[in-house]
């Protein structure tokens, strides 16, 4: 009986909480431990936000299906995306930066213990398959005085689609040549190398494999203690990602295009590190419900405001003032 | 109840029992049961199809009978083909059922035969509790257990005495078609062990006497007697394991590198229809490039039923003629 009792008592104090708000999401796994912060903190306010961190392409499948309230990418959509979303729904979808991130190379030399030096060049030569040895001249040339050793590099990638590898290829299709034939996709057909299972995954097969080579996100890599490389950027300097190098990055790109669908990879900045991106949420322009429309207008103006502030404590890298501006008249938008 | 049993037989001969006594008999609500379970079974199977089927259009219009047949797989430039997977996943499932099927049946065999009961028992709960471990704990064994052993022991002595074999050349990075198909194996003959087990556990006590009474010995009656009479069981458990090998996802992406490509080595990396389903389908963006992973679904399952057939035949031909 008791036991019925406190049931009662519980559902009836549940009730209030069931006539909150309720939003749903899905997307990008990247950003996710932050939105997952960011909501649990935002449902003091009296918005219930459930997000599934489905992948990128998940999320662009989601919101132009109308299953979820808000999609979330790790990759802009290109021109035709939109348009093919507004002709299907009458209105736009928006695309809205919430975080900065980073891609850093990894490798498994033992006997290196200098950080080592790669160009874009470099790295699209190794994961073209045209440079195969650790003692390329071109490794040689951009490492001075590292004994490099002669042994075979071995490829390491990312089996599944991922907004790393995005962010990845995005880079490399950007400085060479040869790699924008291959193309940049949240996966592409890799001429050559191993694919593993994510980020850990990646990190495991380099742990095991002597001379091997990969990509891991720079949180991942902070928080596992990995070594990583320097990669040069457009101004010719060798940076190591953090947050201020990837911060440079985001500042030092100042003409956004009105869309948000801003590529930070190859940054101009003197400072900038070169293989850094956003991520997104995508909201549509119109949202029928009065209700939720205040509600994720609400949201998305406290997470590029007062949201930003808490992104450093998980190695995520905030947003620059110029793209918060930009934000809040797209937020405006929603109608 | 005595008194009333002889009576009973004279009742149902005089006159068959009409559908609603049979109904109050129950034969006919077990039959209508049992048959409404059973169809929907194969409405849920067909419901698979037709899904897969549907889905698939935009990739079946745009490559056909090609699909199966490339092996290019580039979601850049929209262009699909199904072949590297197709034989990844033929030959780890196959290379697999070569290691379970002799190992299985031998330890089914000592279990059913040779081994004191308590000890069978005790093994036996063990080997069943191998088919419950969650696909994903083999996976990570794999990686950091089975790999390492099999680049440092096994690798060494293949390429020593077989090295001049194609399927033993290349490089060795760890993850290949041969930690793939190692993993499988380990993760199938649980199924042919404990089912075997119970197949020739079931053969009739009286044939093992009637062969030792003529004088076979202990392995001559297990060997021509007990086997042959359990073949078609054992038969069934290689089928079960070769369903859960063609269809592992999890335990084989973690292993087999993730590399669509084509090679004869055994030690290089490759790719399975479930594992490139399981790894890209979360991010695929793009009509085409959805269909065509829905499609591999539907390759995949057309692939299971053509060699089930197939396996099905060569059993069927070849017990005939040994009959």
């Amino acid at each position: 009986m008791k036991i019925i009792q406190i049931a009662v008592a519980v559902a009836a104090a549940a009730l209030p909480a069931a006539a909150q708000v309720q939003l749903t999401g899905a997307g990008a796994t990247f950003p996710a431990p932050i939105y997952q912060k960011w909501f649990s903190e935002y449902a003091s306010k009296g918005v219930q936000i459930n997000y599934q961190p489905i992948g990128s392409g998940g999320g662009i499948r989601g919101i132009n299906e109308g299953t979820v309230d808000f999609g979330a990418s790790d990759m802009p959509l290109d021109a035709q995306q939109l348009k093919n979303f507004k002709d299907k729904h009458g209105y736009d979808l928006l695309m809205l930066p919430t975080v900065v991130g980073a891609a850093v190379p990894v490798y498994n030399l033992p006997r290196v213990t200098a950080a080592l030096r790669f160009t874009g060049d470099a790295l699209a030569g190794i994961y073209l398959g045209k440079i195969t040895m650790w003692n390329a001249p071109e490794l040689k040339a951009a490492n001075p005085g590292v004994n490099l050793p002669a042994q075979k590099i071995v490829v390491v990638h990312r089996s599944e689609g991922s907004g790393t590898t995005f962010c990845f290829t995005d880079y490399l299709s950007k400085v060479n040549a040869g790699w924008a034939a291959v193309g940049k996709n949240t996966s592409v057909n890799w001429p050559v190398g191993i694919g593993a299972k994510g980020n850990d995954g990646v990190a495991g097969m380099i742990r095991q494999q002597k001379g091997a080579i990969g990509y891991v996100e720079l949180i991942y890599a902070v928080n596992n203690h990995l070594p990583y490389g320097l990669v040069r950027n457009k101004a010719g300097q060798f940076v190591k990602a953090d947050i201020a190098s990837v911060g440079a990055a985001a500042a030092s790109v100042t003409e956004l295009p009105p869309d948000l669908g801003i590529s930070i990879t190859d940054a101009p900045g003197k400072d900038a590190y070169p293989i850094s991106t956003y991520t997104w949420l995508l909201v549509p322009s119109k949202i029928e419900d009065a209700q939720k429309r205040q509600a994720i207008k609400g949201f998305l103006k406290w997470a590029i405001t007062s949201g930003q502030s808490e992104v450093g404590a998980l190695d995520y890298v905030p947003l620059p003032k110029a793209v918060v501006a930009a934000e809040e008249k797209q937020i405006a938008r929603i109608q | 109840m005595a008194t009333s049993f002889p009576v009973e037989p004279r009742v149902i001969v005089r006159s068959p029992r009409t559908f609603i006594e049979r109904l109050r008999g129950g034969d006919q609500i077990a039959l209508l049961t049992t048959l409404v379970c059973a169809v929907t079974i194969i409405v849920v199977v067909a419901l698979i199809v037709v899904e897969l089927w549907m889905n698939s259009q935009p990739a079946i219009k745009a490559f056909g009978w090609h699909f199966l047949t490339s092996s290019t797989w580039d979601p850049n430039a929209e262009k699909f083909g199904a072949l590297p997977f197709i034989y990844g996943t033929c030959l780890t499932s196959a290379l697999a059922l070569l290691i379970a099927i002799p190992l299985g049946i031998a330890a089914a065999i000592f279990l059913a035969e040779m081994a004191p009961p308590q000890l069978s028992n005790l093994l036996t709960f063990l080997i069943e509790l191998l088919a419950a471990v969650p696909s994903v704990i083999y996976g990570l064994l794999g990686i950091f257990v089975l790999v390492p052993l099999i680049r440092d022991c096994l690798v060494p002595v293949l390429v020593k005495f077989f090295g001049y074999l194609p399927i033993f050349q290349g490089d060795f990075y760890g993850v290949s078609f041969l930690s793939a198909s190692l993993v499988l194996s380990v993760m199938v003959a649980p199924f042919i062990i404990s089912v075997s087990r119970e197949v020739l556990l079931a053969v009739p006590v009286e044939q093992r006497e009637a062969a030792l009474a003529v004088g076979a010995t202990k392995w001559e009656a297990t060997w021509q007697i007990v086997l042959p009479n359990a073949s078609t069981g054992i038969i069934g458990s290689v089928f079960l394991a070769l369903a859960r090998a063609l269809g592992e996802t999890m335990a084989v992406t973690m292993v087999i590198g993730n590399t669509p490509k084509i090679t004869a080595s055994l030690f290089s990396p490759g790719y399975s229809i479930a594992a490139v389903i399981a790894n890209e389908f979360a991010e695929a963006s793009g009509r085409l490039y959805v269909s065509s992973l829905i499609f591999l679904g539907l390759v995949l399952f057309g692939l299971t039923i053509v060699i089930n057939a197939v396996a099905r035949i060569l059993v069927l031909t070849t017990t005939q003629r040994s009959a």
